[in-house]
């Protein structure tokens, strides 16, 4: 796929970037789909409740059926508000979602492009759905709806600095920002030789700052429900409002498949006599869990403070993640010799 | 040149952590509020007035729809008041039946409220355990009252409906199922860091501030006043129980909130106690004129509810209806603290302190 971006753009070339995207985008959305039925699954037995078990055999339509409501709700659009900002916003949210999946290697030879700063390209990219949240908030004319916009933004800039330093250490190590290096620098052994132990601090960090730029519990205080109502979206409805939603759980797709390329080695089997298992169902394993860890924290924790959460970020996640590099280049300068 | 403008925010009437029909005006500087102003009645349906107009045994449906959560303490209270007027006698066996829906309504009440309390923070699942739980007790009032919020259980004199066979049993099996899911409840919120961070030292307030405000139950308790009516001016069959009052020092939500848990504890050790002790026979109605008219007068009785300090005040001309009739509702008077506390706290906190003084709308509203 990469050289294929070097070569001269043709009808060609064009039409099959076209077909792959939507290829891309089945699999997005058949995984936001499956996504939100095992959350709801997941939630629903840790409360001691069934879940959704009403559409189709085990509830498995029901995400299917949410999406067909939702597709044909009314689509209100509030007479005060920015109607060109206001209808921007959810596109702009979901645009860059979709895009950064764009650099994440999933086994040895699947990936769209072995971008050489890919690292970057993720963080960068990721960074303009919060605007698109603050966007949202502020064209809907509505004071719930800012307040939710305007801590969106003040815990993007808290967690974004945290979530980039604590990827640092990672990029040290392996030497290099492209992800497939990245996840290629750690095979060939077991699972102790992942980065999640040798940068046991950067994962820590790294994983407290991806929840809260998911915006999920106990992070979730731009749509902090029981004092926002629904903060930045209250009042988009209608597929408007799915396609936040839709953004929300690509996300989870994204920050997951993300946390197991940087901290635990990818493709790459947990032992090395394990290597007949082909590398996509190890990278499906290791995704899996991470998202089941997401539901989880939401059955669990309560939500925090605005003001603790800015506190947290500043004053323990920062200085940590600095450590951590600290740490890092420590080791390197005295055990790995050059 | 900029320039900041207060911002005016409506939360309510219709919001979710209002808990029913009632709205706060803030006013807000950033995220902190310069001023709140409570606004209440949205649920008034004039039970004082209609009272007046209905016999003494008319009244007792319209006080469960008080305070919905705890409908057997509001059944009690106005059952109280009336007996206390005329001198009724109660057997025993009706008055250990109230005895024992009203500390399982105590366990109920709190129930929901940590359930919710905790929605409102942000967590989840404690409101479905709590309901799960609540629903043991809701099962049981409903095998003796045929009604599962709004009971009409207890009338002047005694009670509706005797146990029926085997339910002191089902409830001598809930007080241990009840008291392992506390320690489940303790291990999952209890001592949760994001929780404690958000409730300690939030909505403080002194022992003063407390009885200027006049609060009662676990508001004026977590000031370290010790005051319960259960102890300090026993009604019912209290004197003969032996539990523990719990009380606070440090006057905020934390202690609010693990004084109701205590509570919640304390009331399975009445429970304990009343059904060993509960009359194997014996009436369910005392003797009661047919038509109550209690003479002309007036009179308070004061219990305690789960809220707090719950008085009926009924002044009779001797009629069959009252001539006035009065209703002290703790959620209205616990209430009345809530601009005070919000000043200078963030929209959070409002949350979370409107959560810790535990209002039921339909009682504030009446």
């Amino acid at each position: 796929m990469g050289d294929r971006l070097l070569e001269p753009l043709s009808w060609g070339n064009a039409l099959i970037f076209f077909l792959l995207a939507v290829v891309m985008l089945a699999v997005v959305l058949g995984f936001v789909t499956y996504a939100i039925y095992f959350e709801r699954k997941v939630i629903g037995w840790m409360q001691f409740r069934k879940g959704p078990n009403r559409v189709g055999p085990l509830g498995l339509l029901q995400s299917v059926a949410d999406i067909g409501k939702l597709l044909l709700k009314e689509d209100t659009i509030p007479r005060k508000a920015d109607r060109v900002l206001f209808i921007l916003a959810p596109a702009l949210c979901y645009i860059p979602a979709f895009a950064v999946l764009a650099v994440i290697p999933y086994t040895n030879k699947l990936y769209f492009t072995d971008l050489n700063v890919g690292v970057l390209y993720y963080v960068a990219l990721s960074g303009i759905s919060t605007l698109a949240i603050v966007l949202g908030g502020w064209a809907s004319n509505n004071k719930y709806a800012l307040l939710g916009g305007m801590r969106s933004a003040a815990q993007m800039i808290s967690y974004e600095v945290p979530l980039v330093i604590s990827i640092v250490g990672t990029v040290m190590l392996t030497g290099s920002m492209s992800l497939r290096s990245i996840v290629e620098g750690q095979g060939g052994g077991w699972f102790w030789d992942w980065n999640f132990l040798p940068q046991i601090i950067g994962f820590a960090v790294f994983v407290i700052a991806a929840v809260s730029e998911l915006n999920r519990t106990p992070f979730d205080l731009p749509e902090a429900e029981s004092e926002l109502v629904a903060g930045y979206h209250v009042e988009y409805s209608g597929f408007r409002f799915a396609f936040f939603m839709l953004s929300e759980y690509v996300y989870v797709f994204a920050i997951a498949s993300l946390m197991t390329v940087l901290f635990l080695g990818g493709w790459h089997p947990p032992a090395p006599f394990l290597d007949f298992v082909p590398g996509i169902v190890w990278f499906a394993l290791k995704f899996i869990c991470i998202v089941f860890f997401l539901f989880w924290l939401r059955a669990t924790f309560p939500r925090v403070r605005v003001d603790q959460l800015m506190g947290f970020g500043w004053r323990v996640l920062l200085p940590l993640a600095i450590l951590n590099i600290f740490v890092t280049a420590a080791y390197m300068e005295i055990f790995i010799k050059r | 040149m900029i320039r900041t403008e207060e911002l005016l925010l409506n939360v309510g009437p219709q919001h979710p952590s209002t808990h029913g029909a009632f709205r706060i005006i803030v006013k807000l500087d950033g995220e902190v509020i310069t001023e709140a102003i409570p606004v209440m009645g949205y649920l008034h349906r004039g039970t004082e007035k209609l009272a007046e107009n209905l016999n003494y045994t008319q009244i007792i449906p319209y006080t469960d729809r008080m305070d919905y959560v705890s409908a057997m303490t509001n059944n009690y209270v106005l059952c109280h008041a009336v007996e206390t007027m005329m001198g009724l006698e109660v057997p025993e066996r009706a008055e250990f039946l109230r005895l024992i829906v009203m500390e399982l309504q105590r366990v109920a009440s709190h129930l929901v409220w940590w359930g919710t309390y905790l929605l409102d923070i942000g967590a989840m699942s404690p409101f479905l355990f709590a309901f799960r739980d609540r629903e043991s007790i809701i099962d049981l009032f409903n095998e003796l009252s045929g009604a599962r919020l709004t009971y009409n259980y207890m009338r002047v004199g005694g009670v509706k409906w005797d146990a029926p066979p085997g339910w002191i049993d089902k409830v001598r099996d809930f007080i241990p199922y009840m008291e392992k899911k506390l320690l489940e409840y303790d291990s999952l919120v209890s001592g949760n860091e994001i929780f404690l961070a958000r409730i300690k030292g939030v909505g403080v307030y002194d022992a003063q501030t407390a009885i200027d405000y006049g609060l009662s139950g676990a508001n004026l308790r977590c000031t370290g006043v010790d005051w319960d009516l259960r102890k300090t001016e026993p009604y019912s069959l209290y004197s003969r129980f032996e539990f523990d009052v719990p009380t606070g020092t440090n006057g905020d939500c934390y202690d609010r909130y693990l004084i109701r848990m205590e509570e919640i504890r304390q009331s399975l050790r009445i429970l304990k106690q009343a059904v060993e002790q509960f009359p194997s026979e014996g009436e369910t109605m005392g003797k009661v004129p047919r038509a109550l008219r209690p003479p002309a007068g007036e009179t308070y009785v004061r219990i305690e509810s789960p809220r707090g300090e719950i008085g009926c005040h009924i002044v009779s001309k001797g009629k069959a209806e009252p001539y006035r009739l009065k209703f002290r509702r703790p959620s209205f008077v616990n209430l009345q603290i809530l601009p005070k506390l919000l000043v200078g706290q963030t929209m959070t906190n409002l949350i979370t302190i409107l959560g810790g003084i535990d209002i039921v709308v339909g009682e504030v509203d009446c």
